[in-house]
């Protein structure tokens, strides 16, 4: 007995060098696009959390007789905008709320799309129809379209794009979640720890969540940068964050304006967007990859 | 067959009621009255009850939806609080212009990112695919409203070639062309890359399928084996453009605000900050019922095209 245990050990060893997480690791490693693109990420993430230190003025204080100073200026390296606040400070601060309106509702439909699509899908029946058929009329609407129609309804500020833009990610993370769950509850092994006497809780918790979750999680990382890219959308066209607040996208359209006096200024909050969401596209694409993860 | 496009089509009824009533609910999540919005500070009590009962703000919400939906079942989406025109003949205006726009910039993206793909997809791990690659991550990646002002700064600002906003005054094909010219790349990124991406791993999978293996060893030219792949991914290109095209029209509330192009995307904008509520549910109505629609198309005509396909 204690041979043949033994025995099967080494086999199961040999056959499986590697555990599934370093794996991932070996093949991040070999990935130089994804480790530069989560190299980059990380510091904007950090420059935006460390704003307050970092910045070396204050984003809201401008100065009438320094108005849309050029890039390089002494003192305000980035320049300045259309009321003369220093645009390092600014982006700085931006980032924190564009990060702030696009991951919260990623994490929103993350939490509730999974929630609301594993239900739907173990319990199956009417829950299922009643659940899946309320999600596929928002897909009705192109996610732009019902974001702004959504947020245009409720009028601006951070928490109503948060809300608008949770609608529109929500019911996609619900089909998702649904049809993970579907084929991973027609496996054997849910069937076995069923027939082994295992409760409900168990199995969702220990069977059925541990191998949706991976899946789902992969899936919403891929809206990160369109949410992002919404989020300072919606404050682009005055319906997400308000001035004098600092946000990618609300500096974006303010500085619209001036692109006839400097043109490299206005230019800069749109190119923190896109740097941030391709980094967030090209690590999401990478890590799925790594992770084996179709789809 | 039938019965499926039968089944396809009524189940297109229950998702555009649904869409109905998102649309009707989104009058009540707004904050304020929308009627005393728009009366002079001044009007009495009376008159602003009086305008409730005109536009039928007085009744139970179940009521006010069933009389909405019979007058929008008829063409009738009411009539703008702000300039007193009926919603459907802004709406009419508006559609045309961004239809004639998501067109302009959906031909673009189909040839481009149908061409990109297939290339790619043929000269796999090469420059050309790499090239692809970077495209399809661009394309989703970029902010398209900051795109669209990088377009203007440097084709309208620095270069002075094409002019910056708005749809041309002066009749004639030429000026109308230099006007769409922007906004159209500007709305062609986010398909491109999206579809550049899909046709390349559509052809991939063909490829990679034996019968083109058998294909190449009894000799056939790779240009007919490129036929052959084309007929194959067919349909996924097929899906793939259909559902771009749907987005091009909806999407563009954005593009359209940066160029002033007056579309349905501009009009949306305008609606909203003025809170014509009526304006702002007809044109999103008319929109999301164009999107179902078109998926619809889009479905049937993939079943057409590849018969082995019968998706529930």
């Amino acid at each position: 007995m204690a041979i043949s245990t033994a025995v099967l050990q080494a086999e199961m060893a040999a056959a499986t060098p590697m555990s599934y997480w370093r794996t991932v690791g070996w093949r991040l490693a070999r990935d130089p696009t994804t480790l530069v693109a989560g190299g980059v990420l990380a510091l904007i993430v950090l420059s935006a959390v460390l704003a307050p230190w970092l910045a070396p003025y204050d984003p809201a204080a401008g100065s009438i007789r320094l108005r849309l100073a050029p890039v390089g200026s002494p003192g305000h390296l980035l320049g300045t905008d259309e009321q003369g606040r220093d645009m390092l400070s600014r982006l700085l601060w931006g980032g924190r709320m564009t990060l702030i309106a696009g991951l919260t509702p990623v994490l929103v439909a993350f939490v509730l799309g999974s929630a609301l699509g594993v239900l739907a899908g173990y319990i199956g029946g009417l829950v299922n129809t009643l659940i899946m058929r309320t999600m596929d009329i928002f897909y009705a609407f192109p996610a732009v379209l019902l974001a702004i129609a959504i947020s245009g309804a409720l009028g601006p500020g951070l928490a109503n794009t948060v809300i608008a833009l949770s609608i529109v990610f929500v019911p996609r993370v619900v089909r998702v979640a649904e049809s993970a769950t579907v084929q991973v509850q027609g496996l054997e092994y849910i069937a076995a720890a069923r027939a082994s006497g295992a409760g409900v809780g168990a199995i969702v918790r220990h069977h059925l969540l541990a191998n949706v979750l991976g899946p789902i999680l992969v899936f919403s990382s891929t809206q990160v940068s369109l949410s992002i890219i919404l989020a300072a959308g919606l404050s682009f066209l005055g319906l997400g964050v308000t001035p004098p607040a600092a946000e990618w996208g609300l500096m974006l359209n303010t500085l619209r304006q001036s692109i006839y006096v400097n043109a490299l200024v206005p230019a800069l909050p749109g190119l923190a967007i896109f740097a941030t969401s391709m980094a967030f596209n090209l690590l999401s694409d990478g890590m799925r990859d790594a992770m084996d993860i179709r789809g | 067959m039938w019965v499926y496009v039968g089944r396809r089509l009524l189940l297109a009824i229950p998702t555009l009621l649904g869409a109905s009533i998102i649309v009707f609910a989104m009058v009540h999540l707004a904050p304020g009255d929308p009627i005393a919005a728009v009366m002079p500070a001044e009007s009495s009590k009376a008159e602003i009850e009086a305008t409730k009962r005109a536009y039928g703000f007085d009744k139970p919400l179940p009521v006010q939806y069933l009389v909405w939906l019979g007058r929008v079942a008829q063409g009738d989406l009411g009539k703008s609080i702000a300039t007193r025109r009926p919603v459907i003949l802004d709406v009419r205006d508006a559609l045309a212009n961004s239809l004639v726009l998501a067109l302009s910039s959906s031909l673009l993206a189909f040839v481009l990112g149908v061409g990109l793909g297939l290339l790619a997809a043929f000269r796999q791990g090469r420059v050309l695919d790499k090239v692809a690659s970077g495209v399809a991550v661009v394309g989703v990646s970029v902010p398209h409203y900051w795109a669209g002002i990088i377009l203007i700064i440097v084709f309208s600002v620095q270069l002075n070639w094409l002019p910056a906003m708005g749809a041309a005054n002066d009749p004639g094909l030429v000026p109308y062309l230099r006007h769409i010219a922007l906004p159209t790349v500007a709305l062609a990124l986010i398909p491109l890359g999206v579809i550049t991406r899909v046709v390349r791993s559509a052809a991939l999978d063909i490829l990679n399928q034996e019968f083109v293996l058998a294909l190449r060893a009894k000799g056939l030219a790779t240009r007919r084996v490129f036929t052959h792949v084309v007929k194959n991914s067919a349909p996924q290109i097929l899906t793939v453009l259909g559902l771009q095209f749907g987005f091009q029209l909806g999407g563009s509330v954005l593009v359209e605000s940066v160029f002033s192009w007056p579309g349905t995307g501009y009009l949306l904008n305008l609606a909203i900050f003025q809170r014509d509520i009526p304006v702002l549910q007809g044109v999103i109505l008319v929109l999301a019922t164009f999107f179902v629609l078109l998926n619809l198309a889009v479905d049937l005509l993939q079943t057409l095209v590849d018969p082995r396909i019968v998706r529930h």
